[in-house]
């Protein structure tokens, strides 16, 4: 359903259009008048004919009331279902491209314990955490929103395309630029802001200093919005960002059991408990070995077990989705990604 | 009339003619070398698709035969090499050449001689090792020849042949003596193994620590399955493949044989029965066809060098894709046709495919990799799905322990221990009838093998069976299933989905 009145839908238009002629010609393109031009032959009705998604103008009840909070909203939101967009108090979980296995394991298990206890994780469908956070809420069973720079028929980056198709059938995707939009280079600070506004708290997980990241976290302060952060190891290049929200005075956040005491008050809500598969006391052991970062030589030294005993073990823990294996073959703690 | 005179003088024109052969793939082909000797302006001349180290045999003859006091007829000399159609190449027709025209120029009784000759000469008439010799020889058994004379450094390996005799020759004037009936040689004795196998051999007992990957290593080597070792660099995953020969059952005489004939065709080959089993290590910048062989003449690849042994490719990313395509159809099927022109030889490839990569494109360990997911999907790819569908286990390897740490651990286990246990492995393998991999227990083997795919499935079930063969149990249990679950391939593509 099209709820955009035709000014909304002509700025929205026009700021896609411009963001690529500056892109490639520089800031001259505005002296052409080449806006003019586009203007001239926009047409409405036809842009509102070719939208093929849900869209919302400043103007329309259905547009998402958080997104009122911003100095500047955007004029149009689209969205692939724009029912799903607002209707709960969300988490934004965001970080770093480059992320640390250790980034990746905590942005996995606060999606998922997020998505369990119906939260709504908005995200940026990046690479690294925002994908691995959007992963795990889906595998939560719960509903995810990707907020993107381009239009919400691209998914960019491809290599997230599978990932952009489980999002449109189980959560939203939602863009402020028309459909068929390119992921211009200027589109992604102004997408951090909506990202930013669209969830009641911004939880950073791994971001290193002057990154997209943190754009997203000062647009959230900006706007009165909490920010929480997963602390990181301080030798880490990915922690330098967030140990420095940190020290400004931002949330701690150790699991998706903090955000949810953030967002409704401790204790008010309960992550639901996963049931506890039971475990054979050596399995159980070789589990707690691996938590504390155990490699798989490290678990036979330390229990006096042959490599044999082990690797049966590890097995046993990674089917019943204790464990996983990291693309360089190490085990960590937590389901599979 | 003028020439009346000379031709008086001279023995009537007799065609020589002599057994030799040429190599072609690993394999002898028989080659007569005939000489005709007559009047003319005095020449020499050898056809029959000669290269270069063919032709040039003239000088070497020449000179060979006036330094053995034999005459070189001063006459128009031609060598046709049949069948004249196969190519020749390599100087091993040195020898046939020499006897053949002193044989033609009336030097021997017979003109036709029975024996084969093989051999490359020096220009003082010395005879020197040529390369297949074993190959030569199993030829000359095949066509029915009694007799061979091989050079000396090769009639210990050529002598492995069974009932053949073959006479170490040393110079070119004991040839003829021999030929003369001047000399009666006593038959060259076969090369036999020596006492003490393998005590160069890098042993198991020196690597420290790494008791997970030792345990696939000899997983591979009970069941003969290819590994894939993933790990930092520095690991020890070069240490641990070359030690893989060592704990191979040793080979059988047949494949002994198989085994010294490649490699003397390779020209590798020391003289003597080849009793370690071949270890090839070839650089990853390797074309496609040094890899499973190639070129003009055509030569054995890495693949066949590493016959009834080891290939080890390190790196194995870092190989052209093309190289690690045309892997794919040997290690199938355990041999290699090679199409060159119009010949199409093959070559034995039955060989064992160990590999090693890091476990992203930075190579650090897990725990400070900052790879993103776009530059690990890329390097995944660059492995080939189709090649890594041949590897049944993948162990991954961390850092060595730290030498004191070490130190406390027992000693650990020697090349010899673990090869009993794969020797013992391999008896229960080959005494069972070759079937289905069945599981003991049904259920449990649900469990285990739900989540994978049927290809995945198979493989699994393929390596429980050689870990319940290790552990000397007739049926695959839960242990072993799991085991083998934990050995499979971790898919690189799942981080994209």
């Amino acid at each position: 359903m099209i709820d955009a009145c035709d000014s909304c839908l002509r700025r929205s238009h026009l700021t896609g259009f411009l963001a690529g002629a500056i892109e490639r010609r520089g800031p001259q393109a505005e002296r052409g008048g080449e806006a003019r031009s586009f203007l001239r032959r926009f047409d409405p009705r036809a842009a509102r004919a070719a939208l093929g998604v849900d869209a919302a103008c400043g103007h329309s009840d259905r547009f998402p009331a958080q997104l009122r909070e911003l100095p500047r909203p955007p004029a149009v939101l689209y969205a692939t279902r724009l029912d799903r967009v607002g209707e709960e108090p969300a988490a934004v979980v965001i970080g770093s491209r480059r992320p640390s296995e250790y980034g990746r394991t905590v942005a996995y298990g606060l999606g998922r314990g997020l998505g369990a206890a119906g939260v709504p994780v908005v995200s940026g469908l990046a690479l690294g955490i925002d994908a691995i956070a959007h992963r795990g809420c889906l595998d939560g069973g719960g509903r995810t929103v990707a907020v993107l720079a381009s239009g919400v028929d691209v998914a960019y980056p491809r290599t997230n395309r599978r990932l952009y198709e489980r999002i449109r059938e189980h959560g939203a995707v939602v863009s402020e630029m028309p459909p068929g939009t390119r992921p211009y280079r200027w589109l992604f600070p102004a997408r951090n802001r909506v990202m930013a506004a669209l969830g009641r708290l911004t939880v950073v997980v791994e971001a290193a200093e002057r990154s997209g990241t943190l754009i997203t976290a000062d647009c959230a302060a900006d706007i009165g919005r909490d920010v929480a952060d997963v602390p990181g190891r301080v030798t880490s290049d990915v922690a330098a960002g967030t140990n420095g929200l940190l020290r400004t005075g931002a949330a701690l956040v150790t699991g998706p059991q903090d955000v949810l005491d953030l967002l409704y008050g401790v204790g008010v809500r309960q992550v639901p408990a996963s049931p506890a598969p039971t475990l054979d006391p050596q399995d159980e052991r070789v589990l707690g070995l691996v938590s504390r970062g155990a490699g798989v030589d490290d678990l036979g030294r330390e229990l006096g077990l042959p490599a044999s005993t082990v690797r049966a073990a590890l097995a046993r823990l990674e089917l019943g989705g204790l464990i996983r294996r990291t693309a360089s073959g190490a085990f960590m703690v937590g389901g599979a990604r | 009339m003028w020439g009346e005179g000379r031709a008086r003088r001279s023995s009537p024109p007799v065609l020589a003619k002599v057994k030799t052969f040429a190599l072609e793939g690993v394999d002898g082909v028989p080659v007569t070398a005939e000489v005709d000797v007559r009047q003319g302006l005095p020449a020499f001349s050898v056809v029959g698709l000669p290269d270069r180290a063919v032709r040039e045999s003239r000088e070497r003859v020449r000179a060979a035969m006036a330094n053995s006091g034999v005459k070189f007829p001063q006459q128009r000399v031609t060598v046709n090499l049949a069948p004249a159609s196969l190519r020749k190449t390599g100087p091993s027709f040195d020898l046939a050449i020499a006897v053949a025209v002193v044989a033609a120029d009336g030097g021997l009784a017979q003109a036709d001689i029975s024996d084969a000759v093989c051999g490359e000469l020096s220009l003082s008439g010395e005879i020197r090792p040529v390369r297949g010799a074993l190959a030569m020889a199993m030829a000359a058994r095949r066509e029915g020849i009694g007799r061979v004379l091989m050079p000396s450094a090769n009639a210990a390996e050529a002598a492995l042949v069974e009932d053949l005799r073959v006479i170490a020759v040393p110079t070119l004037s004991a040839l003829l003596d021999l030929l003369r009936g001047q000399w009666q040689p006593e038959p060259a004795k076969p090369a036999r193994a020596p006492a003490e196998p393998d005590t160069g051999a890098p042993d198991l007992a020196e690597v420290r620590g790494q008791a997970d990957a030792r345990r696939a290593l000899e997983i591979a080597a009970a069941g003969g399955h290819n590994l894939l070792m993933v790990g930092p660099p520095g690991a020890g995953k070069t240490m641990l493949a070359r030690r893989l020969p060592g704990i191979l059952p040793p080979p059988s005489m047949a494949e002994a044989i198989e085994i010294t004939k490649v490699q003397g065709v390779a020209g590798l080959a020391r003289g003597g029965l080849v009793v370690r089993r071949p270890f090839r290590a070839p650089h990853h910048t390797i074309s496609a066809s040094g890899l499973v062989g190639g070129g003009i003449p055509p030569k054995p690849g890495e693949v066949t060098l590493a016959h009834h042994g080891v290939l080890f490719l390190d790196e194995l990313p870092e190989f052209g894709r093309a190289a690690l395509e045309a892997l794919r159809q040997p290690l199938e099927d355990g041999c290699v046709v090679v199409v060159r022109g119009q010949r199409a030889v093959t070559y034995p490839a039955r060989t064992m495919l160990v590999a090693a990569c890091n476990g992203c494109p930075c190579a650090r360990p897990a725990g400070d990799c900052t790879c993103n997911d776009v530059d690990r999907i890329r390097y995944a790819r660059r492995l080939s799905g189709p090649l890594l569908d041949r590897v049944d286990l993948v162990c991954e390897l961390g850092q060595p322990p730290p030498p004191a740490l070490a130190r406390d651990q027992p000693p650990p286990e020697s090349t010899a221990l673990v090869r009993e246990r794969v020797v013992a492995a391999r008896r229960l393998q080959s005494a069972r009838l070759s079937g289905p991999v069945s599981c003991g227990d049904p259920a449990s083997a649900t469990a285990s093998l739900e989540r994978l795919s049927g290809r995945g499935q198979d493989r699994v079930l393929r390596v429980a069976r050689t870990i319940a063969d290790l552990a000397g149990s007739e049926e695959v249990m839960r242990a072993h299933l799991d085991e083998a679950v934990g050995y499979r391939m971790t898919d690189p593509m799942r981080v994209a989905a």
